[in-house]
């Protein structure tokens, strides 16, 4: 069932290594004799750990993505960004507002963007970067929270701005503004928390927690199940 | 289209079945059933998997063979000159191990409640498997739920075996932790007068699971992490502890860490010390692939046990039912309980479904492995293993167009890199190692049987029994963070400087692996998997 399965060509920091063709680029730095240490997080598209560049021979468009997320092809010539030094900006989130006046002195090269769209382009989630530093630009933070929203802050984004913006730290803070003033609290939310800092819910718990098995298991077995 | 010519074929009867199904709900097992498929096929009921470790606190107790090795493993430190008692490179109240959700939920109470907090961690702060956590974080915030209720649930999913005053706090915190989240910006699913939209899990009796699209822990974990660097707390990445410190009393007073990149050892003196580091799915139990974080290798269990702390069910393991099957580059990634949650059903060859979609944990995957093992009736793939079908394109029958790309949005992409666009075509699936039930046993507090040495998240064990449920993983981490990091700050108020800082214990650990001959050449924590040369 299992046919031989063939072998590719890659290039790691520009040195070949012949490797099997179903491999994702983390499995065969791997593959190749790599212990990584750096470069390499999750393993499943979530942490941004192991944001990659590369190129096909005799290509000259380099092209971006996620190592453990990207399949390896014969002839890639790859290189990992495992850090980048982006800037992030401190605050107090209960002294600022979801303003233009409040996040232009948080991130004011925001507002320098070139609207080249490298951004955009190099993203490994296909989010349209340079379209959510403009609903920054004009205070929208409640679209730029969404469309940021799959954001893994793998830097690849700030790698490539001529305008030396840090999306992925101006996005946080535009979601976390939206979530904290913007979105509504869930009213009865606060109620039920008040009501259990207050023991107001410790009796009828405590006599659950002084059930013995066969008097929980019942229970169980035979408690109501919302459609 | 990823799929091959064969499995195209296989699939056919999937789409033959489909129409009869939708809407249709398959019964639930009785006790009894439940009972006898999880005996005959779960992974913790096959004896040759385990073995009783032979040094430590806990001698003579069964763990999984490949736990039982880091275990029985020589310290790190065994040929390692250090001075403990000179100067120290880092000196605080409290030590956090481990830069994930429990880590950073520790720093952040341990820090508002005035104590000098230190997080160390093996990679970049925030890699762990909090930012991988998908489907949701459950809390009882419904009119029609009450924490007693899902206490039941809680332990009902864990078979009654967990310790009742951690499930008690588990669940009575739950609201808060919502609220202490939302507070700072987590974006949770909600309608638009601001209701938390809750759907159910495995093992639920109430939609309690609160979602942050299928980026929950993504989405806390972030959060967390910036707002402890908009504090200003000293966090130091790849810098992973590898011994806990103890006084002259026996009580934890910092830890050896060890500078991956300068391979340099440092000292870290603290009045008290929270390991936070995670669980063990990298060890690969019984070879199973897992959805585990790179980082996953049983660290803080081996440093806790070795210092003394007891372990609770560390031989229950989770095999989360629905991991990656094919395309090879998707195996053993997670795939989110959210997919079931939202109506796609396992299925056989046949294309017909074997088990209701949303049991517990351990007997929906025990039910897979069932239908694969004993009926014969696995997908088999080109890989050389076999799967079941999970029947993804019925949750837009159900709910409607747009449903998987507004509620899956990194299932559908994860899988669409690799040409297979879960809407139209149903996923290969098998059950993947996914979660340490057990761990170092704590109180309701985080404390261990180790003085001033607490353990939060997965590393800690007690609070789910043998089962854990979907959603009470990221509650947990929080839970407990929160709980270890208030009382590790209240205690180290009252503490002296720790003195006469020793590395005693590891002598004595030595001593017994020597008498029993069970470490042969193994040294322990491994810190990272060894994947090279395969």
């Amino acid at each position: 069932m299992n046919d031989k399965i063939a072998m590719v060509d890659i290039f790691l920091m520009g040195k070949r290594y012949t490797v099997p063709e179903t491999l994702t680029i983390i499995d065969a730095m791997e593959y190749a004799g790599y212990q990584l240490v750096r470069g390499c997080g999750c393993r499943a598209g979530f942490c941004g750990a192991c944001a990659t560049v590369y190129r096909m021979a005799g290509d000259y468009e380099l092209k971006v993505g996620l190592a453990c997320q990207t399949k390896v092809e014969d002839g890639m010539y790859l290189a990992q960004i495992p850090f980048f030094p982006g800037r992030k900006a401190n605050f107090n989130l209960e002294d600022i507002k979801p303003s233009t006046a409040h996040f232009t002195q948080l991130y004011p090269e925001v507002y320098r963007c070139l609207g080249c769209s490298s951004c955009s382009k190099v993203c490994p989630q296909d989010i349209d970067v340079m379209q959510y530093i403009a609903y920054i630009q004009r205070g929208d933070f409640e679209k730029a929270a969404d469309i940021s929203f799959d954001c893994l802050m793998c830097g690849l984004c700030v790698s490539r701005c001529p305008a030396n913006i840090v999306h992925y730290n101006a996005a946080l803070t535009a979601r976390r503004l939206y979530g904290r003033y913007i979105a509504k609290p869930d009213p009865f939310l606060v109620e039920r928390a008040k009501a259990i800092e207050e023991g107001k819910l410790d009796a009828e718990i405590d006599e659950l927690v002084a059930a013995d098995d066969e008097k929980l298991q019942e229970l169980y077995n035979t408690r109501e199940i919302e459609k | 289209m990823a799929y091959t010519p064969q499995l195209l074929e296989l699939m056919k009867k999937v789409e033959e079945t489909r129409p009869s199904r939708v809407g249709v709900n398959f019964p639930r097992m009785s006790q009894e059933e439940r009972r006898d498929v999880l005996e005959k096929f779960h992974p913790d009921y096959i004896e040759d998997g385990f073995r009783k470790i032979k040094v430590g606190v806990d001698k003579g107790t069964r763990l999984p063979t490949e736990m039982a090795d880091v275990f029985e493993s020589w310290s790190r430190l065994r040929d390692v000159d250090l001075d403990l008692n000179a100067p120290p490179d880092y000196d605080v109240d409290v030590l956090i191990i481990g830069g994930g959700g429990a880590g950073a939920s520790a720093a952040l109470d341990a820090h508002a409640a005035g104590a000098d907090v230190l997080i160390a961690t093996k990679l970049r702060f925030g890699d762990a498997n909090t930012m991988m956590a998908q489907g949701g974080i459950q809390a009882a915030d419904k009119e029609n739920d009450t924490p007693a209720i899902h206490y039941l649930d809680v332990m009902g999913g864990g078979r009654l075996e967990n310790v009742p005053e951690l499930a008690r706090a588990l669940v009575m915190d739950a609201p808060l932790v919502i609220k202490w989240l939302e507070d700072m910006g987590t974006m949770f699913d909600k309608k638009e007068d601001g209701t938390m939209i809750t759907i159910h899990g495995g093992g639920t009796s109430r939609k309690r699971m609160h979602a942050a699209r299928d980026y929950t822990g993504a989405e806390i974990m972030r959060t967390l992490r910036d707002e402890v660097i908009n504090k200003g707390l000293t966090v130091i990445e790849f810098s992973p502890a590898v011994e806990v410190i103890l006084d002259n009393e026996g009580r934890a007073a910092g830890a050896v860490l060890y500078n991956l990149e300068t391979e340099q050892y440092q000292i870290a003196r603290a009045k008290t010390v929270i390991i936070a580091t995670g669980g063990s799915g990298r060890l690969h139990y019984r070879g199973f692939p897992t959805s585990n974080h790179y980082g996953a290798t049983a660290d803080g269990l081996v440093m806790g046990y070795r210092a003394g702390a007891k372990t609770i069910y560390a031989d229950s393991i989770q095999y989360h039912p629905t991991g990656g099957a094919y395309p090879p580059q998707l195996l053993g990634l997670l795939v989110t309980e959210k997919t079931r949650g939202l109506g796609a059903t396992p299925l056989n060859i046949n294309g017909e479904q074997f088990v209701y979609h949303l049991e517990t944990r351990d007997v929906e995957s025990s039910a897979i492995i069932r239908e694969c093992a004993e009926r014969g009736l696995g997908v088999p793939l080109p890989t050389g293993i076999t799967a079941v079908w999970l029947d993804s394109p019925l949750i837009e029958l159900t709910h409607g167009e747009g449903t998987v790309e507004r509620q899956l949005p990194a299932m559908m992409r994860q899988f669409q890199r690799f040409d297979v666009d879960i809407r139209k075509v149903p996923m290969l699936i098998y059950p993947t190692l996914h979660y340490q039930n057990g761990g170092l046993l704590i109180d309701e507090n985080g404390h261990s049987s180790v003085e001033n040495l607490y353990v939060a998240g997965e590393a800690a064990g007690g609070i789910h029994g043998t089962n854990r449920l979907m959603g009470n993983s990221l509650l947990d981490i929080i839970v407990f963070g929160r709980r270890a990091g208030r009382d590790a700050a209240a205690k180290s108020k009252d503490m002296p400087v720790p003195e006469k800082l020793n590395l005693d214990h590891l002598a004595s650990y030595h001593r017994e692996l020597e008498e029993t001959g069970a470490a042969d050449d193994r040294i322990g924590p491994i810190l990272l998997p060894h994947y090279t040369h395969r």
